[in-house]
């Protein structure tokens, strides 16, 4: 598979550079975009911003393997992420991910993400989403789903969002 | 009867309110911009005078407005201490990367309300001479970047972003920058790191102060997305009138997120100092009391990183008498009231304003495992004594959660607590060793006891063979 940036997609990085007095400030946002246009930050995303804002590989390197939002390899089409944190495990957080797990085949214990063999879910635990009051919650994709029950969970695995 | 004064939330979740430019105008929006850059040059009485933009700074200071996003200093001294003589441009950083556990109040300012997040950065930019400043929100709002990306194109259009704002001569351009899951963007130092595309390692003060050596070395202020709004309700109001919100030295009013054990979780403006602990839970204006039949345990007071409150703890505060003498007074964990300094004489801190509840059928143990992995994840892994700590804090937690722990963890835990806390960078050491220092202090017996009993299971999972040797040689004497 060939490396290709479409050329709005550039134009719109070019422009967020400007948003800068330093174009390696643009970083994170070059890999925001990277990373929602491709599903992952591949070797050639992490050389291409660097060739672009002036850097060397290492540079985009060290934040993707920093940042836990950066994914070196490609997650299902429906990313959820299941709150951990405290608020949210005192309200059956652990529960709604064991839920999702049970509901897709995957296993309830291990710890780091993981992705159905038909790539449509990721299910992964992450910190505090900033939601405690209405615990426990799931960040599905971009959307927030909050008081999560059996039932959200399942409609959220019907309908992908 | 205790209450809720809404000054920042006053238009959050209101029916038919909504985000847009359009909606905050009809509501009074960007008057408070036009007022600040109408403000006349103050004459003092040492025959100095103040320029507009020195009486807005001056009365940020005077309304005693202190920063809401954890450390709670004081606005107008922050802005003070920027070095207005290097030359260099001068940067303003909101700090909405929001993810202390148990906060979610910035959260509803940028999704309900951003133009009044906005214009409280316009009227700071422009007292602060900025003529650039960033929105740093955190990776998991995606909606959020979006809605202030929006907002900041409507207020562009309007004139009060860009070049010459609104007729003044002042240029100003703000930027939405996300950051990417990492918990330590937080850390104003961290966040400047990111901010400048780099790991958010947080910087060693001295002498990297933000308001000498920030941004691209650049002074630089860093506030949280509450303390900005505020800046626009004292140029409204005045800062005496500001000043009279609240209780003295805990001045206006501060959002509360309520989470944790009780009926009516959720996020609650109040005056600040004017309503107690045991209202914020118990009221039915706010958390409305616990589960039918269950009781209070434990209060962790402000956010995941302040030190527990355990049930029926007295605390001595200072008290100003009739007299007008300081004496020291015994304060029930319900009667504090809610504000810094309270807080602070109670040996904890209101932080970032957030309190989770915990009821008598939670696990002290398990509980502070649960806040370990956090911290334990989320060292940025700078320093050893945080980086290791954190990780061994959050494997001796989950030992003692998972039946396999000591009678000696107790001490264990602690003894690695202190040995992060004072040792390190930023004060994510800190965070990460107090709640572990007060779990275990104030619930000791809870933590000697489970490690007890594990050893007890595991002896007997294990058979008698040690125990009656010792037994029968013991015997032959
Ligand atoms: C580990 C750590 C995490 C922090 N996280 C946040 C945060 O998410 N939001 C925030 O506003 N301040 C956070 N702070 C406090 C900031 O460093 C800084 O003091 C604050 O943004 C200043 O704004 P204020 O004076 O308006 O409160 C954090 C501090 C530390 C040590
Ligand atoms: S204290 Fe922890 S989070 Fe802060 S700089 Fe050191 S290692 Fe990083
Ligand atoms: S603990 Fe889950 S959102 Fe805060």
């Amino acid at each position: 598979m060939s490396f290709a940036v479409p050329a709005p997609l550039e134009a719109r990085l070019d422009e967020l550079t400007t948003h800068y007095p330093q174009k390696r400030s643009a970083s994170l946002m070059f890999l925001h975009a990277l990373q929602e246009h491709f599903g992952h930050i591949s070797d050639e995303a992490v050389e291409w911003t660097a060739r672009k804002l002036g850097l060397t590989p290492i540079n985009v390197h060290e934040l993707v393997t920093f940042y836990p939002m950066f994914r070196q390899q490609p997650l299902g089409k429906t990313h959820v992420k299941v709150c951990r944190t405290l608020s949210c495990a005192l309200a059956g957080g652990a529960e709604v991910r064991a839920h999702f797990c049970e509901k897709l085949g995957l296993d309830a214990h291990a710890h780091a993400p993981q992705t159905t063999s038909d790539g449509k879910f990721t299910v992964e635990f992450v910190e505090c989403l900033a939601a405690c009051g209405s615990a426990p919650v799931v960040l599905v994709n971009e959307d927030l789903h909050e008081k999560v029950t059996a039932a959200k969970a399942d409609a959220i695995l019907r309908t992908g969002k | 009867m205790p209450e809720q004064f809404k000054l920042i939330l006053k238009h959050v979740d209101a029916p038919g309110y909504t985000p847009d430019i359009e909606c905050y105008m009809r509501h009074g929006g960007y008057e408070a911009l036009k007022l600040a850059l109408a403000t006349a040059p103050r004459d003092l009485p040492d025959g100095k005078k103040l320029t507009p933009k020195e009486v807005v700074r001056e009365d940020v200071k005077a309304s005693g407005l202190r920063g809401r996003g954890g450390a709670g200093f004081s606005a107008g001294l922050k802005w003070s201490f920027v070095d207005r003589r290097s030359g260099k441009p001068i940067y303003l950083i909101c700090n909405a990367d929001e993810s202390e556990p148990g906060t979610f109040k910035d959260r509803q300012i940028i999704h309900k309300d951003p133009h009044q997040l906005i214009e409280g950065m316009i009227i700071s930019c422009w007292a602060n001479d900025v003529k650039l400043a960033y929105i740093y929100i955190r990776g998991e709002m995606p909606r959020g970047a979006k809605l202030l990306e929006q907002a900041l194109a409507e207020a562009r259009e309007k004139g009060f972003l860009g070049k010459d704002i609104l007729g003044s001569g002042n240029d100003l351009e703000i930027y939405v920058h996300r950051g990417a899951g990492a918990y330590i963007c937080g850390e104003e130092t961290g966040l400047i790191e990111s901010l400048e595309g780099k790991r958010a390692y947080p910087r060693i003060k001295p002498p990297y102060f933000p308001a000498v050596l920030g941004l691209y070395m650049c002074p630089t202020i860093v506030n949280n997305v509450e303390t900005l709004c505020h800046v626009k309700h004292i140029v409204t109001m005045g800062a005496a009138n500001y000043a009279k919100l609240g209780t003295p030295n805990n001045t206006g009013t501060r959002i509360v997120s309520l989470s944790g054990d009780v009926q009516r979780p959720g996020y609650y403006e109040i005056e600040v100092g004017k309503v107690t602990i045991g209202e914020l839970i118990n009221d039915p204006d706010f958390g409305g009391g616990l589960r039918p039949g269950r009781s209070l345990k434990a209060v962790i007071p402000g956010g995941s990183s302040s030190k527990v409150l355990k049930a029926g703890e007295v605390f001595k505060l200072n008290r100003k008498g009739a007299d007008g003498q300081m004496t020291k007074v015994d304060v029930p964990l319900l009667d504090l009231p809610y504000d810094f300094d309270s807080l602070q004489q109670a040996g904890t801190m209101s932080g970032s304003s957030a309190i989770i509840v915990l009821d008598d059928s939670r696990s002290m143990v398990d509980t502070l495992a649960n806040l370990s992995e956090f911290y334990a994840h989320e060292s940025c892994g700078q320093c050893t004594p945080c980086r290791e700590g954190a990780l061994w804090l959050a494997k001796g937690l989950h030992r003692l959660s998972h039946g396999e722990g000591r009678k000696e963890d107790a001490a264990y835990l602690s003894h690695i607590a202190q040995n992060i806390q004072g040792r390190t960078i930023c004060a994510f050491g800190e965070a990460a060793s107090w709640p572990v220092l007060s779990f275990v202090k104030k619930f000791r017996d809870e933590f000697e006891a489970k490690g007890a009993a594990d050893e007890e299971a595991r002896a007997k999972a294990t058979g008698p063979a040690h125990g009656t040797r010792t037994a029968a040689s013991s015997n032959q004497h």
